[in-house]
């Protein structure tokens, strides 16, 4: 998979990521090297194989993982807020979006 | 719509479901809390914390989809749907992708045509393909105004972050704005009906999207399309898709080309606009969700669920016409809310008199629960009650009007009818020996009127009946006051 400056660029959008040029640059060989590392499992013939999420077998995906409906305590305003940077009047607050 | 052209309209409807906890950690659902009070590890997206699933929002999701007519999928995985935005704390919302809950819906819904004041003429059924029912959570809620320097800031609250939803895509086979409206109204009944969700839009626990192309009649291929939000009521929805009917048809009669954007309903302005957006690409990067194991569910899950569907609204509305002789606008009046639908059988069950009932139910009764703005469910008059109170007219008893009279007692006290008609002293003399007795009294006092009434002056019938009805204070049955008078008058 050719990886070209311009995905780069996209991924940086993407992921909200400020990139200097030359950062950009420095970054499309690395990534590039990553992805061609892990393209490798292509190699492989899956075609027979189910895809196993979250690694579990059948027997594993069968198994009851569910919870009642239960409400539980939560944490409550002040403590969801005491790691905000910057909390106001009970909400976090956040540079004007929209 | 002009005649040569052709709508072409899809819908995606949010409902968030009628569970006490979110989906997948234990906070409340509770609407209205101080912001942030309900919220944990889980829904605030702190690191290490681990996502369980809310058993009760898998069963109300079957539930709405075996109701809307979808397949269960026996293997359901969930996804990470990737976006930033700060009502989204983990940067991605869990969803469901490539292997949804529910797939290859058919409903079969009533769908009308309206004259200009929206009023349906002749309703017909259409079928409509859903193409996917999944479950999803919900996201926090932005705060943009009504606070402090929002020029400058946004507030997020959490509360409604991870609350269970489902997500109910149709194919794209409305053809107007009103099949649309009849659809979301359906589905809306059908939702509340079953309590799946209550579906309530002013809350915004039922959300629409539209997406809405025009082509000329007879082009296979669609026009580009465009998505509106905003759709904050039904009637909303029905407004802005109008609207936007018309303006790609403008646009494209002038020789321009629709846009594909998002374009926001504004019922103010009547019109659509485009939705300011820094970035319109959706690159949401969907993969499998690792931190939960596909949802499975069994087939003596999904027949328990069967088993427990009550008699959905458009049976129930069939088997009123068919049951009780209703006609369709009066059998769906009754079956627009369940418990109605039940106030409704009961009454006729007590009255034995299920067109009475349904009369009574539709015009006295809903006019008096909406004035006094009480749910049926806390209806001062019992079905039971109102029951009665139709056989004592149908024998006779008391007169139609008199009816009307007792029933407004009955709704502002609770007191059954026969207690008012006793305490009022409204009961009519049916007894035929008794008005037979003013009647002959009447005549007696009036010798001359009599002579008149003889010597054909018929008209002086009524003064005859008036006279008795004064005698009986109102009581006598006006019918056999009738007979009566005539047998003595012209004997
Ligand atoms: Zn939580």
């Amino acid at each position: 998979m050719l990886i070209t400056e311009a995905d780069i660029e996209k991924l940086a959008t993407l992921a909200r990521l400020e990139i200097t040029e030359e950062e950009r640059r420095a970054l499309t060989p690395q990534i590039a090297s990553i992805i061609a590392y892990v393209e490798q499992l292509n190699e492989l013939d899956t075609s027979e194989v189910e895809p196993a999420i979250g690694g579990l077998t059948p027997e594993g995906e069968r198994t009851p993982t569910m919870r009642d409906d239960e409400v539980r305590p939560s944490l409550g305003q002040k403590v969801a807020l005491e790691e905000a940077p910057d909390p106001a009047l009970g909400y976090f607050r956040v540079p004007k979006v929209l | 719509m002009r005649n040569d052209w052709e709508a072409v309209i899809g819908l995606e409807v949010h409902a968030q479901l009628s569970t006490e906890s979110k989906i997948f950690c234990g906070c409340s659902t509770r609407f209205g809390d101080e912001p942030n009070a309900n919220t944990c590890p889980v829904c605030l997206g702190l690191p290490g914390a681990l996502p369980v699933l809310n058993r009760r929002a898998v069963e109300l999701a079957a539930r709405a989809a075996l109701a809307l007519g979808l397949r269960i999928n026996r293997r359901s995985i969930f996804a990470r749907k990737n976006y930033f935005y700060p009502d989204l704390p983990k940067g991605y919302q869990i969803s469901q992708y490539d292997q949804p809950f529910s797939e290859h819906g058919e409903l079969e819904i009533m769908t009308a045509v309206r004259d200009a004041e929206g009023h349906a003429r002749e309703w017909r059924p259409k079928k409509i393909r859903i193409t996917r029912l999944h479950l999803e959570e919900d996201a926090g809620k932005n705060m943009h105004e009504g606070l402090p320097d929002t020029d400058r800031y946004s507030y997020v609250d959490l509360n409604r972050a991870g609350t269970p939803l489902i997500e109910i895509v149709t194919e794209p086979d409305f053809r107007s704005s009103w099949e649309a409206y009849d659809y979301v109204n359906h589905v809306r009944q059908t939702l509340r009906w079953i309590g799946a969700s209550d579906a309530d839009m002013e809350k915004g626990n039922l959300r629409c999207e539209a997406n809405v192309s025009v082509r000329r009649k007879g082009e296979e291929r669609f026009g580009t399309k465009v998505e509106l939000k905003n759709l904050n009521s039904v009637r909303f929805m029905q407004r802005a898709i109008e609207y936007e009917i018309e303006r790609q048809i403008g646009v494209l009669e002038s020789g321009g080309s629709v846009v594909q954007e998002t374009r926001l309903w504004d019922d103010r302005a009547g019109e659509t606009r485009p939705m300011r957006s820094k970035e319109e690409a959706h690159d949401y990067r969907y993969f499998p969700e690792p931190d939960l194991p596909p949802l499975v569910v069994t087939d003596e899950f999904i027949a328990r669920v069967r088993a427990e569907m009550p008699e959905l609204p458009s049976a129930r509305r069939q088997r009123f016409m068919d049951q009780y002789g209703l006609a369709f606008n009066d059998a769906a009046q009754l079956t627009t809310d369940r418990a109605l639908a039940d106030y409704f059988e009961r009454a006729a069950q007590a009255a034995n008199n299920a067109r009475a009932a349904a009369n009574w139910v539709r015009t006295e009764l809903l006019r008096e629960l909406e004035a006094s703005k009480t749910e049926v469910e806390s209806c001062p008059i019992t079905p039971e009650n109102l029951g009665a109170l139709i056989r004592l007219i149908d024998q006779g008893r008391i007169s139609g009007k008199q009816g009307k009279e007792v029933f407004a007692e009955m709704f502002a006290t609770g007191k059954s009818a026969e207690e008012i008609v006793r305490q009022r002293g409204l009961e009519q003399v049916s007894d035929v020996a008794e008005i037979e007795r003013l009647v002959e009294q009447a005549i007696a006092a009036n010798p001359k009127q009599v002579e008149q009434y003889r010597a054909g002056k018929e008209g002086l019938l009524g003064f005859f009946v008036g006279q008795v009805m004064k005698a009986s204070q109102g009581r006598a049955n006006p019918k056999i006051v009738n007979e009566l008078l005539r047998a003595k008058l012209n004997g």
